[in-house]
């Protein structure tokens, strides 16, 4: 390897422990509430491990926490469409993974926000591999085992936690959603979604204001309102 | 449907997608209104859930101490604090006017 490539390589690994330890530690969130929303610790576990995907793993909890199993087709639909933008970060990674299917199968499994987010923001091949990989690696385990100590946690807290957790989960959701509210479109989004939910909540079961919500971004997004022209 | 077949079931939807980027041609869905689709689902379902934690109750509509947990939340973000300090934070505020009122 060159000096240069080994420049670029070290300058993704760095970039992959920043951004890596500081999204593992969040899996303590994780771990609690999906405890306090009624999922046992292995269940809570399972999701981190299989699932991977923090959006679509707080929708999964946050709807069965309201809903209860009785939720479960609108759990699987949220945590589906949140995991849709994983399909596209995988079409953008897709050319500089290389390599045969069970290392694919393995990139596609830890195709996620910040994984795409680091490797793309390289320059180089190497740079971008280092990256997409290292990032990978780093949230898989961290989230994971944080995971674990947060469901651990709240497990032992039992019903006193649950006095704030509710406020928690909401407090995720909006952490999640902040870094996403740069342009006047997705805003506009966030605010319809926001009123149809809360429209609905007084007459539908559990998770449908949810999904209801998503006809919001389906309608602005086929019709590209407010949107920049390309 | 049970807890266990609901997480195996989203699980399965959920890898499904990501595989899916790698197996289909990009330039079939590289065009920009499935793109742009994709990012704003995201923006709405967030939006939504947030709404249905903060508000929702068994019958309705209920504003109580996750309300101004929320706005704590909000505000630390507006600071660029950390994810688990916002977190934290609005579990605490929660759990505090839950304990005074």
């Amino acid at each position: 390897m060159s000096d240069a490539a080994v420049t670029e390589r070290r300058a993704a690994i760095r970039a992959s422990f920043a951004v890596g330890l500081a999204v593992a530690a969040y899996g303590v969130s994780f771990g609690a509430l999906s405890v306090a929303s009624g999922l046992d610790i292995w269940q809570t576990c399972f999701l981190s491990l299989i699932m991977f995907s923090g959006g679509s793993q707080f929708a999964v909890i946050g709807i069965l926490a309201t809903g209860g199993a009785a939720a479960g087709g609108a759990a699987i639909a949220s945590g589906a469409l949140l995991g849709t933008r994983n399909a596209l970060y995988a079409l953008r990674v897709a050319p500089f993974i290389g390599g045969p299917w069970p290392k694919k199968v393995l990139a596609a499994h830890w195709t996620i926000d910040e994984t795409t987010a680091v490797s793309t923001a390289q320059k180089t091949l190497v740079g971008q591999r280092a990256g997409f990989w290292w990032t990978g690696a780093i949230i898989y385990i961290g989230w994971n085992l944080t995971t674990l100590i947060g469901a651990l946690i709240g497990d032992l807290l039992g019903d006193v936690s649950q006095y704030g957790l509710d406020a928690a989960a909401a407090a995720a959701f909006l952490g999640l959603l902040w870094p996403r509210l740069r342009q006047l479109q997705p805003v506009v989004v966030a605010i319809g979604a926001a009123v149809v939910a809360a429209v609905l909540i007084p007459f539908v079961p559990a998770g449908i204001p949810v999904l209801a919500a998503a006809v919001v971004a389906v309608v602005v997004g086929l019709t590209n309102w407010l949107g920049r022209r390309p | 449907m049970t807890i266990w077949q609901t997480i195996i079931l989203a699980a399965i939807a959920v890898f499904a997608l990501k595989l899916a980027g790698y197996l289909v041609p990009p330039a079939l869905v590289e065009k920009p209104t499935p793109a742009r689709i994709a990012n704003l689902l995201t923006v709405a379902l967030l939006a939504a859930l947030i709404v249905v934690q903060t508000v929702g109750g068994q019958q309705g509509l209920v504003l109580d101490a996750r309300v101004p947990a929320l706005i704590v939340a909000a505000g630390l973000l507006a600071i660029r604090a950390p994810f688990i300090v916002v977190v934290a934070a609005a579990a605490v505020v929660a759990a505090l006017i839950r304990l005074w009122t």
